[in-house]
């Protein structure tokens, strides 16, 4: 039995989670305090290096200024739309970590420090959201599948995956991201049964962060979602989601529980969005500022970077060529955007099947005609493409 | 008479509340349309008024939504469903087509389902994928649903009013990148028929057919086309299952041409229905085949590329060009 199978111990719960009527449960994994002091935690403990942890900083920083900087491109009109981590790095830089090179992961449309982590270039996720294409990674190469937007159908690919990956008999796990919303879709639930019916190496990675849109968790569950793990049987974990230590060791455990053929594991990362649920939405029409206040005290970056300084394991130099890297990073997220190109029309008729159609190629060469037909080019269009005010794409 | 001018999104807005006034069982469920109003704001201000349990935020489950209405309509409910985005109808689908679709045949007419799917389809606001799609031929296809899609405030007002109070299931498609285009409403008018289509310009040289969001479209076809000296009329369908093709038998035998147009992919679409029908009722009148001008056997593309996806002014003309030129 790993740690996973009895994770109880009661360590600093965060406030206002729990249903009113049920008892707290506060069964919330730590390792580093928001104040940046470590703690130990019974169940999970961490060996970790000086270096990996400075490596963690590094990566919770670039992801960040990353978010930021696209938030900001998509301001100036540079991309269609933004889906913002903001305040979920360390939940995703974690769990990322705890991947192994062989293991894959089954993001949704969010998992930007996952993509990260999983060396994608930025600029192949950032083009997506420009709408030059649909993601412009390898999901092999990476082990990152693509972006999944309809929500919770990545849940199913994720099992199915892995239950692959036990017929291989292949020495690796399966992480399936999936946000609180998605955990009422039916797919999602099918997931569950499908993984613990067939002991699948996969791990259910959902970032709780309060809200599916507008809609607060209250509306989707009345219990502490990792509780529900239980019903499925197999066990539940709640991790502070801003606590990048707690969410690598818990994300480790049971990836190796599912490597070593314990089945799945539910992991609840316990955190928020801290920014709006896309640059299209308004999230003053459904929660209030203080309770941004309250999580700002619980930055997963601040805490950790409080624990380095304090420690001496990391010194201010240490910290500047830090964020002279997420300058660099910055510029060149905005550059690469700025110049990317808009792919030629003929493009969406050359992959839609693996063994192009006669009828398919034939509307593929009609419409290079027709589109070489305008002298200029240009086209006559009063019927422009025109995003309106106000609504939330996705 | 009272008249205001209003958006499309306003109108549906307000024909919503005034539905909820008229009979206390007409339910709206959906996600996000509560405290936000719905992405698209077209319930602002109803839970409000209303509350929570006349304007329920749902869990974030389409099949869970269209299930439940199932129910409540067994009660006697009338459950108006809020599809956030075309792309997400898929997870109810099931729930639509197996089962909304088919209890009042199965029940020998002792159930009824009078429930409205309301969902802002086709493209051209700049999304990500699944966010752009014309999934009417779906539904069009299936018995047992009827199929409307409205085009301008007047239509949204009336449409969505009147397809509460119908009896059967109704998927009402609203033209989301129209949603914020104004026109003057009289709200104490007697409104026409839902399922009527609508002669919406007059024209002698050819007929050009389009619903929801190309009828603006088609519109802008018929102008451009005038300065060259061609008279098209437009027809607005307005209604998709059932078809109410008449009224277009009549134009077309008095054209001679016929041009349909829908932003979804052409192969087994709408209009390949529709010119079935007008080539068995029309034949002789026809001076040309009737053409279709639509989305490309494609998956929608990245939204830098959706004006080349879609059918515009462009490509509606060309095919005017080449029905005129038989
Ligand atoms: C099947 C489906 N329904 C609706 C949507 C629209 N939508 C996009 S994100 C979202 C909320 C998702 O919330 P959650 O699962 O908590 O993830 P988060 O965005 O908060 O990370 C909704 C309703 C969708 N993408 N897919």
């Amino acid at each position: 039995m790993t740690a996973l199978h009895h994770a109880t111990e009661v360590v600093d719960p965060v406030p206002g989670a729990e249903a009113p009527h049920l008892p707290q449960q506060p069964e919330l994994v730590q390792l580093l305090t928001p104040e940046g002091e470590r703690v130990e935690h019974p169940e999970y403990s961490i060996d970790i290096s000086e270096d990996e942890l400075r490596s963690l900083y590094r990566d919770l920083t670039l992801v960040r200024r990353w978010d930021v900087e696209a938030t900001a491109l998509q301001r100036q009109g540079e991309l269609g739309i933004w889906a913002s981590l903001l305040g979920q790095e360390a939940a995703q830089v974690g769990a990322g970590r705890a991947l192994a090179a062989t293991d894959m992961a089954f993001p949704t449309y969010r998992e930007h420090g996952v993509a990260w982590v999983r060396g994608v270039d930025p600029l192949d996720v950032i083009s997506l959201f420009r709408g030059v294409d649909n993601g412009g990674w390898d999901p092999v190469a990476t082990g990152f599948n693509l972006y999944t937007v309809v929500i919770g159908a990545q849940c199913l690919h994720a099992t199915g995956y892995a239950m692959g990956v036990q017929r291989d008999s292949a020495d690796s796990a399966v992480l399936a991201f999936l946000g609180d919303g998605a955990t009422s879709q039916g797919e999602v639930n099918e997931s569950l049964i499908w993984a613990a019916t067939f002991s699948a190496p996969v791990v259910f990675f959902c970032q709780n962060n309060q809200y599916a849109i507008s809609v607060p968790i209250e509306r989707q569950s009345r219990v502490p979602l990792f509780q529900r793990a239980a019903g499925f049987g197999f066990p539940g974990v709640r991790v502070d989601g801003n606590d990048v230590l707690a969410v690598l060791a818990v994300t480790k455990a049971a990836l190796a529980a599912a490597r070593e053929g314990q089945g799945p594991t539910f992991i609840e990362a316990f955190t928020y969005r801290m920014g709006a649920h896309t640059t299209s939405d308004d999230p003053t029409r459904y929660r209030l500022a203080s309770e941004l206040e309250e999580w700002k005290l619980r930055d997963p970056i601040a805490r950790l970077k409080a624990y380095l300084s304090r420690t001496g394991i990391a010194d201010h130099d240490f910290f500047d060529s830090v964020e002279a890297e997420a300058d660099e990073l910055a510029a060149r997220i905005r550059t690469g955007t700025v110049e990317m190109v808009d792919p030629p029309g003929t493009s969406m008729f050359d992959h839609v099947y693996a063994e192009q159609t006669p009828e398919l190629a034939a509307q593929r060469a009609e419409f290079a005609e027709y589109h070489a037909s305008f002298a200029d080019g240009g086209h006559d269009r009063p019927d422009e493409v025109t995003p309106g005010p106000g609504e939330d794409v996705f | 008479m009272s008249t205001e001018t209003l958006t499309i999104g306003k109108a549906l807005n307000l024909g919503l509340r005034r539905a909820m006034e008229d009979d206390a069982k007409v339910v709206l469920m959906g996600e996000d349309i509560g405290k936000l109003g719905g992405v698209f704001r077209i319930t602002d201000g109803l839970q409000k008024d209303f509350g929570d349990d006349r304007v329920v935020d749902t869990p974030l489950a389409e099949a869970g939504i269209l299930g439940t209405a199932v129910g409540l309509a067994m009660r006697g409910y009338r459950p108006v469903c809020e599809i956030q985005f075309d792309g997400f109808v898929f997870p109810a689908y099931n729930q639509i087509v197996t089962q909304v679709a088919k209890i009042h045949a199965r029940s020998r007419g002792k159930l009824a389902m009078p429930i409205v799917i309301r969902i802002p389809f086709g493209g051209g606001i700049g999304a990500v994928e699944h966010h752009s799609e014309s999934p009417e031929a779906y539904f069009a296809h299936t018995a047992g649903l009827k199929v409307v899609a409205v085009s301008n405030p007047v239509d949204a007002y009336w449409g969505i009013q009147q397809a509460i109070a119908h009896p059967d299931p109704i998927v009402f498609l609203e033209p989301k990148r129209r949603y914020w285009e104004k026109a003057p409403v009289d709200t104490d008018a007697t409104p026409e028929p839902l399922f009527a289509s609508r002669v919406v310009r007059g024209g002698d040289d050819l007929t050009v057919l389009a619903y929801g969001p190309m009828v603006k479209t088609a519109l802008q076809a018929a102008e451009a086309a005038a300065e060259e000296g061609r008279s098209l009329e437009v027809v607005d369908l307005r209604t998709l299952s059932p078809l109410d093709l008449d009224p277009v038998f009549e134009s077309v035998r008095r054209t001679g041409r016929c041009v349909v147009v829908h932003e979804a992919p052409v192969t087994l679409g709408l209009g390949s229905e529709i010119a079935a029908r007008i080539t068995e009722q029309c034949f002789y009148s026809l001076e040309a085949p009737v053409l279709r001008v639509g989305g490309y056997d494609t998956p929608y593309p990245p939204s830098k590329l959706e004006e080349e996806y879609l059918p515009d002014l462009d490509r509606v003309l060309d095919a005017v060009d080449r029905a005129l030129g038989f």
